[in-house]
């Protein structure tokens, strides 16, 4: 199978609606296809990683922890934008940390997190093959 | 259907995220598919997710002087070999069930159009691979 | 590479519209379908925006999501084109890629 670059574009925040959750989906399921997948956390989108989320108020499942799980499938290019974050108050440190082992360099643990401005997301943008979002 | 000399053909993947009526998403979708195919294009697959799984039930029943969009799927799959997929973790979530996963389940009854199939994520990844062009039709 | 942005959210509504002009590169195409065709008319809040995006790129709108919506063609800021479903086709053929701001 042909590789391409996936994109899955994240602009909402999770539990109010179901698009975070059945992303995340979609996500882990293209990590079996071998592709080049990155996502995109812009706008509100960069509400599903934020960290400290407890559910148990709502009674919905906290799947948060999930997003941590995503370094092991090697999807390891999480684009969050810096305008969005600030425009809402937040900052990378309000993110959970997620991370990848890099098996080529000793398995060192490295950050799946890249912050990049808004011209840098749509450079990004610009070079995928497939954009899918949610 | 000819294209003028020098034109060339697409494969289209379309993905469908919101249910009929609700949305004018699967509208726009239905137009958008008659028109690729009109213009001698292939459409691949169209993989319905989220509420789009709501597409495939054969229990709509729309008042008589509404479109039908769920019939107008099936239809146009019919009439043009559409390979439609519904997504089976969403359509689990949501009650739209095949005659198999029902009575996998111990259901009283399936509710799946005819021209729909369930199937997993990987058919819109792989619909993409395969396609030049996915398109997301979304709420 | 050329990316068709798709927008079917209303600019007065949702933030979906404003993001995806922020994010459109030099030469790629946006369409307006569903509730977003309120943004090419003339004298809104938004049609700045919109002009402004004409600089750098090609804007069309979807003519039977106007024409649903009472709006007509006439008032529809210059430079933004209204297609049809097959031209529709054809910009999803002339672009390399789709991108939809939902």
């Amino acid at each position: 199978m042909a590789i391409k670059k996936f994109m899955f574009v994240n602009r909402k925040a999770p539990y109010g609606s179901v698009y975070a959750l059945e992303s995340l989906e979609v996500v882990l399921i293209s990590a079996a296809f071998d592709q080049d997948v990155s996502l995109a956390f812009l706008d509100d989108g960069v509400y599903q990683i934020t960290k400290n989320q407890d559910t148990t108020g709502i009674g919905q499942k906290n799947f948060s922890a999930a997003y941590k799980a995503l370094g092991d499938y090697e999807i390891n290019k999480l684009y969050v934008e810096k305008e969005s974050l600030e425009e809402r108050g937040l900052t990378i440190a309000d993110l959970m940390p997620l991370m990848w082992e890099d098996e080529d360099d000793d398995y060192q643990e490295k950050s799946s997190i890249y912050l990049v401005n808004r011209a840098e997301m749509a450079d990004i943008m610009a070079t995928q093959e497939v954009v899918i979002s949610f | 259907m000819s294209l003028p000399l020098g034109a060339f053909w697409m494969k289209y993947t379309l993905m469908i995220n919101e249910g009929p009526y609700q949305r004018q998403s699967s509208d726009t979708a239905l137009h958008f598919a008659r028109a690729v195919l009109a213009k001698g294009h292939e459409v691949i697959r169209v993989f319905f997710y989220h509420d789009g799984v709501n597409n495939g039930t054969r229990l709509s029943v729309p008042p008589r002087d509404d479109r039908q969009i769920q019939q107008a799927w099936s239809d146009l799959a019919k009439a043009h070999s559409l390979d439609l997929v519904i997504c089976i973790a969403a359509a689990q979530r949501r009650g739209i069930t095949d005659a198999k996963e029902a009575k996998r389940q111990g259901l009283d009854t399936d509710n799946l159009l005819e021209g729909f199939r369930i199937s997993g994520l990987g058919q819109l990844i792989e619909g993409s691979v395969e396609a030049d062009r996915t398109l997301v039709f979304g709420g | 590479m050329a990316m068709l942005h798709i927008v079917n959210k209303s600019p007065f509504e949702r933030t979906a519209f404003e993001s995806c002009l922020k994010h459109i590169s030099v030469g790629d195409s946006v369409l307006m379908i569903e509730d977003a065709v309120v943004g090419a008319m003339q004298n809104t809040r938004f049609s700045a925006h919109i002009e402004q995006a004409l600089q750098e790129s090609s804007v069309y709108v979807l003519s039977g999501d106007l024409a649903a919506r009472g709006l007509s063609q006439e008032r529809i800021i210059s430079g933004v084109t209204a297609v049809d479903y097959e031209g529709f086709v054809d910009l999803t053929v002339e672009c390399d890629t789709t991108q939809s701001w939902l």
